[in-house]
């Protein structure tokens, strides 16, 4: 099995989710770099997070047209899993295949810290490995991880179950205490209607090594393994 | 022609001494390109003509140490085939002006600096000072800074892992931000910047040239005063978009073997490039400068030369193998220039629109460079003690709340929130501890990391102060159980031609040369930034270590969080209460009289490695060194993580001295029951003092049968940057 790691110009967490995809599953990870048009036979695409194009004009936008996104576009629509963390959550939107979008923090300031996030769908094959409402703890390092959608958007979302993950306290408490960076209901991850596509802002694979005392992420790793077995 | 007048000479910061030996030199008056380039390289920043008696006597070796100062970062061995590459530079000047891009640009030299010898960057730190907190412009300075150097490293994908902040006045109109990078290259795939190859091709790879920065290097060596507003033009505008791809860049060309040497355009841009990288082959250098990328129009020789464009590196490549770089650097979408070629002739030529603007021997601007033995004059202050009606009969609870809530000793998260500590996924030992602890990726080996400075010892006493900046950074990479191995160093002081600012830096390097003697922890690297004034005040001298070490097994290393009730809590090292100069006496009690502690370097030595033994066996996975603030300090640091607190009695006349005193060579550490026969044995075998005072407990700090919750001073200690940042100026 393979994954495609799309690597754009500002990609920096291509190598560390390589790592963990390696680490964690049979899948072997490649890298894909945005200027091809197309995907090589693949398992899994990975859109890793970083600051493509320095996120100038808006996070995620630029690459969102590179030439490598048309076939991922295709591909994501015809059902092939598709996971964007951070900068890939908002590649994600900005190219459509998710909804809503992705504003400054409401602290107007990066902010990188482990937060914890309640899994509130299980049976994405993302999620799968989770207990329905587990309560677990990822990193979050952003700057524009602050999720908003109109409310008509909002309800097709919850309509169709699409949140995976929202923002909580380690007793799994929703509210805005606990909320990090006033996303919309405390959205930190939907997926699209069809469940394929992923995108989160907390980097499970920062939470995929006991040596750092985060293992959380492991999870979502072996739910992806498990789900393409 | 531009005629070179007395005034123009001035302006560019060159004495009439020095003026007269350049036309001796060239035995004619130089071009304005010339004396631009003069000015550069002579310059504080450059030619270290002030500080280069001095510095030329720090320790600069031990078994470790493949290459010391004079690269553009030093070099140590890390076994396993690794060496450890690191530097700390400072962007004061340009970040009092424009702090987000003074710092953002900080953050992007260092980072090429490391980078530019073969090394991936795996860890940023940085060392930041501002004015006091009722400044006007402290708020300005410390959101725009804290930005600046997030914005560069989060985008850059390099976590920032530690680092200090301090708020005092003598940095009001002259803040310090001090950058520091760690990398990690094969041992045998380091690169350099001494050019070879008569005929070689001389390339230029990056951004392109504007008019940003020109002559930030003389700016940075001259005082500050209510002007200086007016050189925001000379403040460089960093994009770490473009430096990432310069990273990856370098790193795809550098597996290859097509380098034969490269250094990056940092101060002086072009110039020093230039004239360093041939200076050091013995060679001469030839430039055409119709073939550097551009990004303004018309542009003269001087501009170019100048230019303290960032995001730019110049290699030196054998005409046969430009094609294979191109290809990579054109991948990047980076410019890729031949802009010249290395000669036989010892001179530095530039030729612009047909015509030679610069001809100059380089000797003349390496070799000729000045170089002064100025006049100090070491002062200390008085030896006078705090009077007993000074000393408030305060509660220690109440002192205690009073500190942990005060700007210089709160918790720093809303500083190292802003920035990314665990992209790259090796950030083993977060920021916030003694030391931080990054893991050698694909391997159970880390590096340990920090940065300390303590600039009221150094005021009071510069040589106590240069040996404890020292001791204090070894102190914290023993903390964690690691070896210290080597320091580059950031020297800020202020103007060297005053004989008390000179006896400051001699008596600071001083303490330092037998602090890195007597401790086996060499200098590496470094930086010197002077002219630190404003309107003829300097600030506190302040000489920054930067500590690397080496954890030999991720499985073993210590923390500072208490972990478990029914610990013994152990002080090692000799607790005397020395007051004067600590931060209870000189912000608590307003008494800045007196000396600092004393620092004993064989004292310093045996607690130390006893400690490191300590750790290395396992008998201990809880310590932490006491520094600002004292004992109860380093001890309530060391509950809040997990609201495991202590309950200690103290029997002592002076109980606020013991408990707020900064003697040196000391350590808290916590001890299991079933293991605190052990530590009592091997410390009492090496001789080392040590005093049981009590234990952990769960939730509440109990000193002498009076407690207060831990959460009630987490609160206080987690809420003071935002309470300041919220309220109105």
């Amino acid at each position: 099995m393979k994954a495609s790691i799309i690597v754009f110009p500002g990609s920096n967490c291509d190598r560390d989710i390589a790592v963990s995809i390696k680490k964690l599953t049979d899948i072997e990870p490649i890298m894909v770099w945005h200027k091809e048009t197309s995907i090589p036979d693949s398992d899994l695409i990975v859109i890793p997070g970083g600051f493509t194009f320095g996120d100038y004009l808006r996070c995620g936008s630029i690459a969102a047209n590179s030439p490598i996104m048309n076939d991922v576009i295709k591909k994501a629509t015809d059902g092939l899993p598709t996971l964007g963390i951070c900068n890939g959550f908002q590649i994600l939107t900005e190219s459509g295949l998710l909804p809503g979008t992705l504003i400054k923090n409401d602290c107007l300031s990066f902010l990188c810290k482990t937060v914890s996030i309640k899994v509130e769908n299980n049976e994405t094959n993302f999620s799968k490995k989770y207990k329905q409402n587990e309560v677990i703890n990822i990193p979050i390092a952003h700057n524009e991880g602050n999720f908003f959608a109109n409310e008509d958007t909002l309800k097709k979302i919850k309509d169709s179950n699409q949140i995976t993950f929202k923002y909580c306290n380690q007793n799994g408490e929703v509210n805005n205490e606990t909320n990090p960076n006033g996303s919309i209901e405390n959205i930190a991850g939907i997926t699209n209607e069809q469940g394929n596509v992923l995108g989160m802002m907390p980097h499970p694979e920062r939470a995929t090594c006991e040596i750092t005392k985060l293992t959380d992420g492991e999870n979502l790793f072996k739910s992806i393994s498990e789900f393409l077995l | 022609m531009i005629k070179i007048t007395k005034e123009i000479v001035e302006e560019h910061g060159i004495n009439s001494e020095e003026y007269d030996f350049i036309l001796k030199s060239l035995r004619r008056e130089p071009t304005i390109t010339e004396l631009g380039i003069f000015s550069a390289m002579w310059s504080e920043h450059c030619s270290y003509k002030s500080s280069k008696y001095w510095l030329s006597q720090l320790p600069t070796k031990n078994e470790f140490v493949i290459q010391g100062p004079g690269e553009n970062a030093g070099v140590i061995d890390i076994g396993d085939g690794y060496a450890a590459v690191f530097k700390m530079e400072s962007h004061n000047h340009p970040s009092f002006i424009e702090p987000y891009q003074g710092a953002a640009t900080g953050v992007g030299g260092i980072l090429r600096d490391v980078f530019t010898m073969g090394a991936r960057p795996v860890a940023l730190l940085n060392s930041i000072r501002f004015g006091e907190t009722s400044h006007e412009k402290t708020k300005h300075l410390l959101t725009g800074v804290v930005s600046g150097i997030g914005g560069y490293g989060n985008c850059m994908g390099i976590p920032t892992v530690g680092g200090e902040v301090e708020f005092n006045s003598s940095y009001n109109d002259n803040i310090l931000v001090n950058a520091m990078c760690v990398g990690i290259a094969k041992k045998n795939k380091i690169f350099y910047s001494k050019a070879s190859g008569i005929g070689n091709s001389v390339v230029y790879v990056g951004s392109k040239t504007g008019r940003d920065g020109i002559h930030g290097a003389t700016m940075a060596s001259a005082e500050f005063d209510e002007n200086s507003e007016e050189k925001r033009p000379t403040v460089q505008v960093g994009d770490p978009f473009s430096e990432k791809l310069l990273l990856e860049a370098c790193m795809e060309l550098m597996k290859m073997d097509v380098i034969v040497a490269i250094q990056d355009m940092g101060a002086a841009g072009l110039t020093s490039s230039a004239v360093e990288m041939a200076g050091k082959g013995n060679l001469g250098i030839e430039l055409d400068l119709d073939k550097v990328p551009c990004r303004e129009e018309k542009m003269s020789a001087y501009e170019i030369m100048l230019s303290e464009s960032q995001e730019r590196m110049l290699m030196i490549l054998e005409p046969d193998k430009e094609n294979i770089a191109k290809e990579i650097f054109e991948k990047w979408e980076l410019d890729f220039s031949v802009i010249g070629k290395l000669t036989d002739t010892n001179r530095l030529i530039i030729n612009h629109q047909k015509e030679t603007k610069a001809d100059i021997i380089l000797d003349i601007l390496e070799k000729g460079a000045p170089s002064y033995k100025r006049p100090y004059e070491i002062n200390i202050f008085d030896d006078e003690d705090i009077k007993e009606d000074i000393l408030i009969n305060e509660s220690p609870i109440s002192i205690l709340k009073k500190m942990i809530s005060s700007p210089n000793l709160c918790s720093r998260k809303w500083v190292w929130e802003q920035y990314d500590h665990m992209v790259m996924t090796d950030t083993v030992l977060l920021p916030g501890g003694d030391s931080a602890i990054i893991r050698v990726h694909g391997t159970n080996k880390g590096l340990s990391v920090t940065s300390d400075s303590t600039p009221r010892y150094c005021a009071s006493d510069p040589y106590e102060g240069g040996k404890q900046a020292v001791a204090e950074a070894w102190r914290n990479l023993i903390s964690v159980g690691s070896l210290p191995i080597a320091i580059t160093d950031c020297m800020n002081f202020g103007n060297p031609e005053k004989k008390e600012i000179m006896g400051q830096f001699a008596g600071v390097i001083k303490g330092m040369i037998e602090a890195c003697n007597t401790l086996n922890f060499p200098v590496v690297s470094g930086n010197v930034s002077l002219y630190n004034e404003t309107n003829g005040k300097g600030i506190n001298p302040t000489p920054v270590i930067g500590g690397v070490g080496v954890v030999e097994n991720l499985d073993i290393f210590s923390d500072q969080n208490l972990k478990r009730k029914d610990d013994f809590i152990l002080i090692i090292g000799k607790t005397t209460g020395h007051l004067t100069q600590s931060i209870y006496a000189n912000e608590l009690l307003n008494y800045k009289n007196g000396l600092p502690p004393k620092v004993n370097l064989e004292e310093e030595l045996k607690n130390g490695l006893a400690l490191k033994e300590l750790i290395n066996k396992r008998f201990i996975d809880t310590s932490h060194d006491i520094s600002d603030g004292g004992l109860l300090i380093a001890l309530t640091e060391m509950s809040m993580k997990n609201l495991i607190g202590f309950n200690i009695n103290i029997e002592k006349d002076n109980l606020n001295s013991y408990l707020f005193g900064e003697d040196q060579a000391r350590y808290a550490v916590a001890v299991e029951k079933h293991k605190i026969e052990d530590v009592r044995l091997l410390l009492n075998k090496k001789n080392v003092f040590f005093e049981e005072i009590g234990q952990t407990c769960k939730n509440k700090i109990i000193i002498n049968n009076k407690k207060i919750n831990i959460l009630e001073l987490k609160e206080i200690y987690e809420s003071w940057f935002n309470n300041y940042l919220s309220k109105a100026s």
